[in-house]
């Protein structure tokens, strides 16, 4: 927020940054190795539906796009508690996944909707069952892992490990205090 | 490219700005007044007046608080409001703000603090008991819009011509001007009169226009907030909800809770006179009629 921002009383929406989403392949080559942690072969894209049928329309043409290809399962729709919206696609290629991802992100924002993207989440799962979520933040475009475990309790110590592996390859969310939960996240 | 659905609204931001630079032209027009009065003094007094009201700006967040008997609440206490809060802030890009809880029935929220790392956001358990989360979290939006417009700054600021010329008017009570008016010249009384109308004037008008830039801000933090949950119709519930239920609290409460009027999201006023030019905030159909056009261009169509 600048100075006329605050004089006229308006918040403009900040932009969503969506290119940083192509860096997820090779980061999962990364944790793959380091860290023993694959793919769940899921990625899901949270946003706020806004009213009204533009945006119910939008959704609809996206789903439509993304299932007219031949790979992988339909893209599934739910809402969670906080009423936010989830698209979940599933693509066992990463790199077709991202795209995927990428598609939802530019469709909403060439309608106008950038403003309500809040973020996507790719999982990961370790061989003893442990799961750490790649999240992407739009509004600041970095990433942060989250790792739920059970009840509402996040394991922190598996979190900064991912965050040191990846240090080098993607741009990782320096400010602890945005690394918000998404407690019930698809896949997590 | 990729559009915007947040349209312009400049006859807001320029009957806006023209109140701010009205209440600017009248802190100037009164020091000045002041100099040709008493020379140096007036400086003086009117850093006093900045000072009290940046004093004020500074420990709004504890003042607050402490006027509605307000207590902090950490995540574990409660954590539905907390999670609301988190996603708001992700999604509008901002620090999160501290979370208030105030033990009081009558239904409102509040947001204050000097600046938007130490802000704090104040729920009462009367809204929380009364709004399903959809309009809760339509008022939080309203309140975290109120934090990034910084508007308990701009209030301040804009109040300082206010300060000053309350600060004469009383202060001719006491012959506190007489006095300074000796020391500075011999033609003291000319002076003295001449300065307490002139703060009358200040006095009166800053008065009206601080409740017009009140009640602008407040439209501003709607359109805001409906931006950001995108769901305008929540949050004119929500309005609906709060103003339909203050008419039939008790005056009791009313009267605790006037201090605080200036940063609520319904004022705590049930009925009064000159209620158009006095009250903090708009109009209940302004307000829905503003929303309800921001929900049409969330509906329209875009190539």
């Amino acid at each position: 927020m600048g100075f006329w921002d605050t004089v006229r009383g308006r918040s403009t929406p900040p932009k969503a940054n969506l290119d940083s989403l192509f860096l997820i392949p090779s980061a999962a080559i990364t944790l793959q190795t380091a860290a023993g942690l694959n793919p769940t072969g899921l990625g899901a894209v949270c946003f706020r539906a806004a009213e009204g049928s533009a945006f119910a329309q939008t959704t609809t043409d996206v789903i439509e796009l993304l299932d007219s290809d031949e790979y992988g399962a339909p893209v599934e729709q739910t809402t969670d508690r906080f009423g936010f919206t989830w698209l979940i696609s599933r693509q066992d290629d990463l790199s077709v996944l991202c795209t995927d991802l990428h598609a939802i992100n530019t469709t909403l924002e060439d309608q106008g909707f950038g403003g309500g993207l809040l973020c996507s989440v790719v999982p990961f799962q370790a061989a003893d069952g442990r799961k750490v979520g790649l999240v992407y933040l739009y509004k600041q475009g970095t990433f942060y892992p989250f790792a739920p475990t059970g009840n509402e309790a996040r394991d922190n110590m598996l979190e900064l490990q991912v965050r040191d592996h990846l240090a080098a390859e993607l741009p990782m969310e320096q400010q602890l205090t945005r690394w918000l939960a998404v407690w019930g996240a698809p896949g997590l | 490219m990729a559009h915007s659905r947040f349209i312009r609204d400049t006859g807001l931001t320029v009957r806006m700005t023209a109140v701010m630079f009205i209440l600017g032209a009248l802190f100037v027009g009164l020091i000045v007044t002041l100099m040709v009065a008493f020379k140096q003094a007036a400086v003086l007094i009117g850093l006093v007046g900045i000072g009290i009201a940046l004093y004020q700006w500074y420990n709004s967040d504890k003042v607050a608080m402490r006027a509605m008997r307000a207590r902090e609440v950490s995540p574990e206490e409660a954590p539905e409001l907390h999670g609301m809060i988190d996603r708001l802030c992700a999604l509008a890009d901002m620090p999160k703000p501290r979370v208030g809880i105030a033990d009081t029935d009558l239904p409102n929220a509040f947001a204050t603090g000097r600046s938007p790392e130490r802000a704090v956001v104040c729920v009462t358990t009367g809204i929380l008991k009364r709004l399903n989360a959809d309009e809760l979290e339509g008022v939080l939006a309203h309140e975290l819009s109120h934090v990034a417009h910084r508007d308990v700054l701009v209030m301040t600021v804009a109040s300082s011509a206010g300060i000053v010329a309350g600060m004469l008017t009383q202060s001719a009570q006491y012959g506190g001007l007489h006095m300074v008016g000796r020391r500075s010249n011999n033609n003291a009384v000319p002076a003295y009169l001449l300065v307490l109308v002139v703060s009358l004037v200040v006095y009166a008008i800053s008065f009206i226009a601080l409740r017009l830039l009140s009640r602008y801000r407040e439209l501003c933090a709607d359109r805001s907030g409906a931006y950001l949950t995108q769901k305008p119709a929540a949050l004119g519930s929500a309005l609906q909800k709060i103003s339909g239920e203050m008419a039939a609290i008790p005056n009791r409460d009313l009267r605790d809770a006037q201090r605080m009027n200036a940063f609520f999201i319904a004022p705590a006023i049930s009925g009064a006179t000159l209620k158009t030019l006095t009250s903090t905030h708009p109009s209940l159909e302004q307000r829905l009629d503003q929303l309800a056009k921001i929900a049409a261009e969330l509906g329209r169509p875009m190539g």
